[in-house]
């Protein structure tokens, strides 16, 4: 019986096609919404985890000036000098410091360039920043110490340089110093805030800061804790060096700053659970509104078909036979809609995943969720709607024009 | 022999206090099984609303309604609707067919409703549209069906659930009268071979010629009643 009765609703809805395409459209909009939201939340959560990975770490970042991040006036403090990034490598929670500078330039190999973040710091720069090489080697001390031409590649200059080619023992010019490619690094990916961290030339510190830039500032120090050492203990021990290394009086405040990047980690993560919520929230309110949709053109369909109502209870029809039949109509309905949102939904996530370039992460329990969810829209939606038709009175239905 | 149809003392009004209408006052009826009954009588004297009764589509305000002599008065919605789909066809001055619905969909309506399989109940739909003589049109809509052939597809889906009795409340009204004749041959046919009781509301005196008992209601009481004839 309950086989008719979805026939007997499918064929009311094909019946009139466009009252049942406006019906289901509703539907589709919300349970696409929530299904993009969800699965570019979680695509997007599966990128910070993969950045907290490439962060490696108990890592520490000092900055000169108080403030710790994002944009804003910089205090005017005093730059750290290579000399402080010796002293805090003399540290025993330390396991690698790498003082850095970055400065924009335009880097040449023969017709090609490429505008690109020149990064300037010491061998440690890989193991602090979690950095592979997938060719050549790192800076020898010599290199290091005498400022020598030399670099490695991030993937992306590598790319827009030499193409697929190999550029180690290649010369390339870095503004208006040639330079030799020592080592070319392994791909890393996008950043927390969606920048190409493979947009990267690495060279030694002191080349940077001679032959490129002109000034001897350190902008940060990265420093890589040992293992068995926690944040707590080294930022501890970080700030005690540096306030004694800059002369801070007791009851004065820092002049730099320490950042743990797990916490950075951390919050970017909640961040984006509360973003990915906020929005899922939204997507679940037009979700509703969809269901709103149904009953209220499910309504105007009981009163547009009163006629046809008490020809099918003249026939013989019970009131229990007209409800499910409106009933299973609207779940029919809405079922529609939610299997169509689900395609449209994983179809939006998808393009959207490739645009910001985070993995595409379709979860199994947000589709069904979806799906029972559009089922029970139709069922709670179409019940009013149902009994209404089902309480009509036979004559009174039959004399409706 | 225990009447198919009784009505005793049947009264039906709307409304109430002042504008209070008694569309029936007071109706003793009879009509026993294989009957042709004609009723007439001019605008608003009840006979649509005796007509509802009868069809267990309404209940009388007061007095009794017996069907193979029990007592319907007192029964709710759905025991009335299984009292019609078991024994009851119906056909409208309106056709009343579902729209944009195929001839055939619409004779295996109350089939449907009795919960009868496709494979038993398309046959009985097909032969019901042959018996009303519309084979080859079970794929035609309503609205590619001429006025005649829709009031015989409503005839063909009253046929179809096996009824006793067929009510037809002015079933030529909206036909010429070429096209209403050959309904009232067809429906005198259905009674003569099929014994179908039938009880028919018309406005025409040659229509109501078919029957074999004219019933005349005036202000909702019976004023005339030839009476079953002979043959019936
Ligand atoms: N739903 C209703 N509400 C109020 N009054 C009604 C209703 N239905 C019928 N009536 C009244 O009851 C009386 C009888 O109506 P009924 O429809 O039975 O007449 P009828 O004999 O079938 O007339 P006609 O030949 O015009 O079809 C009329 O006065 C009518 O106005
Ligand atoms: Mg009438």
């Amino acid at each position: 019986m309950l086989w008719e009765t979805v026939r007997l609703a499918a064929r009311a809805i094909i019946r009139n096609k466009l009252r049942s395409f406006l019906t289901v459209l509703g539907v589709v909009i919300g349970v696409a919404a929530v299904i993009a939201m969800v699965t570019v939340g979680q695509g997007s959560s599966a990128q910070v985890s993969a950045n907290v990975a490439s962060l490696g770490t108990n890592v520490l970042v000092l900055r000169p000036g108080r403030q710790t991040m994002g944009p804003g006036p910089r205090e005017d403090a005093a730059q750290f000098t290579l000399k402080d990034a010796e002293a805090l490598s003399n540290l025993s929670v330390a396991a690698a410091v790498a003082p850095t500078t970055t400065t924009a330039a335009t880097v040449v190999f023969g017709s090609a360039n490429q505008s690109t973040q020149v990064t300037g710091s010491t061998s440690d720069y890989l193991a602090a920043s979690n950095w592979q090489l997938a060719k050549g080697r790192n800076f020898s001390e010599a290199e290091e110490r005498g400022g020598a031409p030399v670099c490695i590649l991030g993937q992306t200059v590598r790319k827009s340089l030499f193409g697929a080619g190999d550029p180690v023992g290649q010369s390339i010019r870095v503004k208006s110093v040639s330079c030799t490619v020592i080592g070319l690094f392994a791909a890393k990916g996008a950043g927390s805030f969606g920048q190409d961290q493979d947009d990267i030339v690495l060279m030694p510190i002191r080349t940077v800061q001679k032959r490129i830039e002109g000034k001897d500032d350190v902008e940060r120090i990265t420093v890589s804790l040992k293992k068995s050492v926690t944040a707590e203990r080294g930022t501890r021990d970080i700030q005690n060096l540096m306030r004694d290394r800059r002369r801070i009086g007791i009851g004065k405040d820092d002049d730099f700053s320490v950042t743990n990047m797990a916490e950075i980690a951390s919050m970017l993560t909640s961040i984006n659970s509360v973003l990915t919520g906020l929005l899922s929230s939204v997507a679940a309110v037009s979700l509703l509104v969809g269901g709103i949709g149904i009953m209220n053109i499910m309504l105007v369909s009981v009163t547009e078909r009163t006629r046809e109502i008490g020809i099918r209870l003249a026939v013989g029809a019970t009131s229990v036979q007209v409800l499910t039949q409106f009933l299973v109509e609207a779940v029919v309905l809405s079922v529609l809609g939610g299997v169509i949102g689900i395609a449209v939904g994983l179809g939006l996530a998808f393009g959207a995943s490739r645009f910001m370039a985070i993995p595409f992460a379709p979860e199994v329990w947000v589709i069904a969720l979806a799906f029972c969810f559009s089922a029970c829209i139709g069922v709670v939606f179409g019940f009013f709607p149902a009994r209404r038709a089902a309480k009509l009175d036979p004559i009174d239905a039959l004399r409706h024009q | 022999m225990t009447p198919l149809i009784e009505l005793r003392a049947v009264t039906r009004s709307y409304g109430k206090g002042e504008a209070e209408v008694r569309a029936l006052d007071g109706v003793d009826l009879a009509i026993r099984a294989g009957e042709f009954v004609a009723i007439m009588g001019p605008s608003g004297s009840g006979k649509s609303t005796a007509m509802n009764i009868i069809g267990c589509l309404d209940r009388p305000s007061s007095g009794k309604f017996l069907f193979k002599g029990a007592e319907l008065q007192a029964l709710d919605n759905d025991q009335r609707a299984l009292i019609r789909r078991n024994y009851l066809g119906f056909v409208f001055q309106g056709f009343n067919l579902l729209p944009r619905t195929t001839a055939l969909e619409n004779v295996e309506l109350p089939l449907i409703y009795k919960g009868i399989p496709p494979a038993r109940r398309l046959p009985v739909a097909r032969s019901a549209l042959a018996k009303v003589g519309l084979q080859g049109r079970e794929g035609h809509d309503p609205a590619q069906l001429s006025g005649g052939q829709q009031q015989r597809v409503a005839i063909a889906r009253a046929l179809a659930g096996n009824p006793s009795v067929i009510l037809a409340d002015e079933p030529t009204g909206n036909l010429d009268s070429h096209r209403g004749h050959e309904i009232m041959q067809l429906l005198q046919a259905l009674n003569r071979d099929e014994g179908i009781t039938i009880v028919m509301v018309t406005h025409e005196e040659d229509i109501a010629a078919y029957a074999n008992r004219l019933i005349v209601f005036t202000d909702g009481l019976i004023t005339r009643d030839t009476g079953a004839k002979a043959a019936a």
